[in-house]
């Protein structure tokens, strides 16, 4: 059982929302959207529940074209940021709520509620309204009230953002394990990389309203094929430089020259944009291969486990993430390297022209 | 988006309201039109007469057309002093209002009150009570040496159903701007007042621009209402004294009903209608337009 | 101003407090120095915003003294206070441009028009909002909506304190970075006392000097980042801050061996034993990295997360889970392998509190 998305579209004259999104989910599987907000993600997610009608394209659920099928019909569950929950009816109710609609009977829907209540940790509180709980239990509620509907499809949109930080890193760990054992299409809609990196499965990213790039989460990370998929992908942002290449020389911005190395040798003369993360940048150091510059330290942030450093190496500020704690003053001239090996090349239009030939170990 | 309905069915239970619209207001639409282009000398019989009618209510010059300008005139003369007052008077009286705590309900249904009487008991109500041998308010001008008469002097008929269209109205716009204004976060108030401003400060930097759409909607209300007006003027001053407060819809009741002349109140009840569908689509388009600048913007 | 003096500060919000659940805010002494930033850090109704209202005058409390240097400020208005504050949204006057907004404060103070001009250039400066002095306020992104409420507060030549109530919540996540590195680029050209309450350690951590952690109403720790990360003295420190959180597990110490189910380890330090009362064994996934099988204690891999920038491993020591760290050059493991802890990372916890050895 599979979702398919053939030439999606949806558009609200003036705005296009949607453009040209082919996709392909399969049973049992996790796949996030990734992308910034108004990129698109909620409306290709009412798409996909049936609560929009693309304005071009078709859907199809298992083969059978269901673009037109309204909500209702189809095996649809969702979860919203905002803890959705029917506030006069307590925890139980909620969660039974779907099954009283398809008229399941008493015994079947109390099982089915304790089941869902034991994953989510929700047992104590059956009796109680939602507005009596913190905002992780609501949202739990929300997310059993999905699990019970046994729907073939379950849609997240950015469920865990209204949380704390430490709530949602629990909830988020317990996620694809609650809905591992019901076989549905997961599809969950976040801002950031690192959801998209710990809940694993596939990523979409998402970038004005087009699909850039799908495929399992590592390799969308490590090998964007375009330039938005990589600054959608990195977070802290994507450290950028444009570069012309002549031969074996390429000439940066500001008239500086470096030799040729590693990712760029390869590549016919031209225009260019190198794009490196912040843990591809070391300070300090200076190297045969890669490219150095000077650069002054501008902001230091340092959160113990790591230390984040904004250096202005004369092409906008950059930055550097470095491991444990370092006490790099602000003003402070440094060395500044890039690993040409680590890089990403994408040429005018936006498209990888190489990526780093080191593959991962994982 | 255009959900195609799975179930025609579902039209059937339209039906009902669809019928019941036919008959109270497009067939009664559709008479009005066809008694506006049709002249009739008596015993049913009606001839075609064109745009005649039209084209006498729009030359002054008419009897018709002279009336229609005055009583124009007097409509507009009336709901921009009533916009004048109301508006800054229902904005005031919002700010005064208490927005927490347990004086809010009682202060909302008293201010709600006015607009719950019928409004031919309003105009029964304030006709007696500016009565100048009995009415409380009237007979106590009288005293107090006010050469107040609403019955004789055209000034004192014009303040008096200006004053009942305040006493009755001016609550609607209060309520619009206290929702409003409870829409507005505390921090903009915690942030002024860190920023040392005064209270008219707050006022116009903050509460006026957060009441903006509000205002619109309360003054397009209140204009077309005003426009429209029809009981209380009657029931008060039945348009006198004179023809000083006949308004548009006096006067069409008048030529209707009183002079049974149903070929020009006809045409003249169409021309009043456009005007305030013009006046309103004016006002929707120029707003909503301003709207989607300020988006755009955004 | 050079400090703020919380003494005694407590806060319940129906007035009198009969136990020790009614306090949102439970009693607190604590110093602020001038020129420092201050992160309060703790979950939903951690009493982290009740404490900033009280400094700010929003909030009188139930109990103990607010002093402004040696004044006594617990119940003076907030406009009298020598503060500014930046809200969860921006704050901005709609109908005026940025330059007017910034303005705002000091023309209400009659400040002479030559001054007002020069200050709001200085700030918009600092703030690179220079190019859009001139355009409507209501037109600008929520980023630039924020930092011109920020600009309104410095504007003000009195200022000495600035606080920020979760200020980043509407913020798109791409352009939090600029935002948090502008903050903190302010703070040292400035020179002032900034505190700013969050629930994001990692906003926090890269903001602050100093981090106060809060838990229901009570102050556990204020220290560096780099003390909070180093040495959590509660519990709840360690599991808070940190992505993941500290490890913790049941354990019996005696001398300077550690006995985790039926494994031991040695540490660098000497406790007394704790027989009667409930210890931990706390140590970061930073410093329990995972090495071949039979090296270390022995652990079942669960399952392996990669980051991009580290990998995370889920272990099972016998019946206690634990993340670990995987080391760029190991293959992706999986069944057996084994855990070292880094020497003098491992802490212990008694009752959730730290207990200090003494050097081995």
């Amino acid at each position: 059982m599979s979702l398919v998305l053939e030439g999606v579209g949806l558009s609200v004259p003036p705005t296009e929302y949607l453009r040209d999104i082919s996709l392909e989910l399969p049973r049992g599987t996790m796949n996030v959207l990734l992308g910034p907000t108004l990129s698109g993600k909620t409306s290709l997610m009412r798409l996909m529940a049936g609560l929009e009608r693309p304005t071009s394209g078709r859907v199809l659920l298992d083969g059978k074209d269901v673009t037109g099928v309204p909500v209702r019909h189809r095996s649809v569950a969702m979860v919203y940021q905002q803890f959705v929950n029917y506030p006069t009816l307590s925890v139980y109710e909620n969660i039974a709520s779907p099954l009283r609609v398809q008229k399941v009977n008493a015994s079947e829907v109390d099982k089915r509620v304790q089941e869902a209540a034991k994953l989510l940790g929700l047992q104590p509180m059956l009796q109680r309204t939602p507005l009596q709980l913190s905002g992780g239990q609501q949202q739990r509620v929300a997310i059993a009230r999905a699990l019970v509907k046994r729907a073939d499809l379950v849609l997240l949109d950015e469920p865990l953002a209204n949380l704390d930080y430490k709530l949602r890193e629990e909830l988020r760990e317990e996620l694809p394990r609650i809905f591992a054992a019901s076989g549905a299409i997961l599809v969950y809609a976040t801002t950031e990389p690192t959801e998209a990196l710990l809940l694993g499965g596939n990523t979409a990213t998402l970038w004005e309203g087009r699909v850039t790039q799908l495929g399992p989460t590592a390799s969308v990370y490590r090998r964007p094929q375009n330039l938005a998929a990589a600054r959608v992908f990195s977070d802290p942002p994507l450290n950028e430089i444009a570069v012309e290449k002549r031969g074996a020389m390429v000439t940066l911005g500001n008239g500086q020259q470096l030799p040729v190395s590693g990712a760029l040798s390869g590549l016919s003369d031209g225009s260019y944009r190198l794009g490196f993360r912040a843990e591809h940048i070391s300070l300090g150091v200076s190297r045969e291969t890669g490219l150095n510059f000077h650069g002054e330290v501008k902001v230091t942030e340092l959160t113990g486990s790591e230390s984040f450093i904004h250096v202005d190496a004369g092409h906008g500020t950059w930055v550097c993430l470095a491991r444990g704690v370092q006490e790099l003053v602000p003003g402070a001239t440094v060395d500044v390297h890039i690993d040409t090996r680590q890089l990403f090349v994408f040429d005018t239009a936006g498209h990888v022209a190489a990526v780093p030939e080191m593959a991962a170990t994982a | 988006m255009n959900d195609k309905p799975i179930n025609n069915k579902a039209w059937f239970f339209v039906l009902p309201v669809l019928i019941i619209v036919l008959f109270s207001a497009l067939l009664p639409l559709m008479t009005v039109v066809n008694y506006s282009v049709q002249d009739t000398i008596g015993q049913n019989s009606f001839f075609w007469n064109g745009a005649a009618w039209f084209r006498e209510l729009l030359d002054p010059t008419t009897d018709l057309g002279d009336r229609f300008s005055g009583a124009l005139q007097r409509n507009l003369l009336f709901s921009f002093i009533i916009l004048i007052i109301e508006v800054p008077l229902g904005i005031g009286v919002s700010l005064c209002m208490p927005r927490s705590g347990w004086k809010v309900g009682p202060t909302l249904v008293v201010m709600a009150l006015p607009l719950l009487i019928p409004w031919n008991v309003v105009g029964t109500i304030w006709q007696t009570f500016c009565r100048l041998d009995i009415g409380l308010f009237g007979a106590t001008l009288v005293n107090l040496g006010f050469p107040y008469n609403y019955i004789a002097d055209a000034g004192s008929a014009w303040f008096t159903i200006i004053l009942v269209d305040v006493w009755h109205w001016t609550s609607l716009v209060a309520l619009l701007c206290f929702a409003g204004l409870n829409a507005i976060p505390n921090a903009y108030y915690q942030a002024a007042r860190i920023d040392g401003a005064s209270r008219a400060s707050i006022f116009f930097n903050i509460e006026l621009p957060k009441l903006r759409r509000v205002l619109v909607i309360a003054i397009l209300l209140r204009f077309m209402d005003s426009f429209m007006i029809y009981t209380e003027p009657f029931v008060v001053s039945g348009g006198g004294p004179g023809n000083a407060t006949t308004f548009i819809s006096v006067d069409l009741v008048k030529i209707a009903l009183g002079e049974f002349d149903l070929g020009r109140a006809a045409a003249l009840s169409l021309v009043y209608n456009i005007i305030i569908l013009a006046v309103c689509w004016l006002f929707f388009t120029v707003t909503t337009h301003l709207e989607q600048r300020e988006f755009r913007a955004s | 101003m050079s400090r703020i003096t919380l003494d005694g500060i407590a806060h319940a919000y129906r007035g009198s407090a009969q136990r020790p659940e009614d306090y949102a805010l439970k009693p607190l002494h604590h110093v602020w120095e001038q020129g420092m930033s201050y992160a309060l850090l703790g979950p939903s109704g951690c009493g982290k915003t009740t404490l900033l209202n009280i400094i700010s005058g929003l909030i009188i409390p139930s109990e103990g003294r607010l002093l402004f240097d040696d004044k006594d400020v617990t119940r003076l208005p907030t406009e009298k206070r020598n503060i500014a504050q930046v809200f969860q949204f921006p704050v901005i006057y709609d109908t005026m441009t940025v330059a007017e907004n910034l303005a705002f404060p000091l023309k209400n103070r009659h400040m002479p028009k030559a001054q007002v001009e020069a200050r709001v250039r200085e700030i918009a400066d600092i703030l690179d909002l220079t190019p859009d002095l001139n355009r409507r306020a209501r037109g600008l992104t929520a980023d630039a909506k924020q930092k011109i409420s920020l600009g309104r507060g410095l504007v003000r030549a009195d200022v000495s304190a600035v606080l920020f109530d979760e200020p980043l919540t509407v913020i798109d996540p791409g352009l939090k970075w600029e935002l948090r590195s502008k903050l903190k680029a302010v703070h040292r050209a400035l020179d002032m006392l900034m505190i700013y309450v969050t629930h994001d350690q990692v906003e926090a951590l890269t903001f602050a000097d100093k981090v106060v952690v809060m838990k229901d109403g009570s102050v556990l720790q204020v220290g560096t980042p780099l003390d909070l990360f180093e040495r959590p003295e509660h519990t709840f420190v360690g599991y808070f801050i940190g992505s993941p959180g500290m490890n913790l597990l049941p354990t019996a110490v005696t001398g300077n061996r550690a006995r985790i189910g039926n494994r031991e380890i040695q540490l660098e330090t000497t406790y007394p034993s704790f027989t009667d009362r409930t210890a931990q064994l706390g140590v970061r996934p930073d410093h329990a990295i995972l090495a071949a099988p039979g090296q270390g204690l022995p652990v079942q891999v669960q399952r392996v997360d990669d980051l991009g920038r580290v990998r995370l491993a889920r272990v099972m020591l016998g019946d206690h889970p634990l993340v670990a760290t995987v080391p760029d050059d190991m293959s992706v493991p999986t069944g057996e392998a084994g855990l070292i802890f880094q020497p003098g990372r491992v802490h212990v916890y008694v009752d959730d509190r730290r207990v200090e050895g003494v050097a081995a």
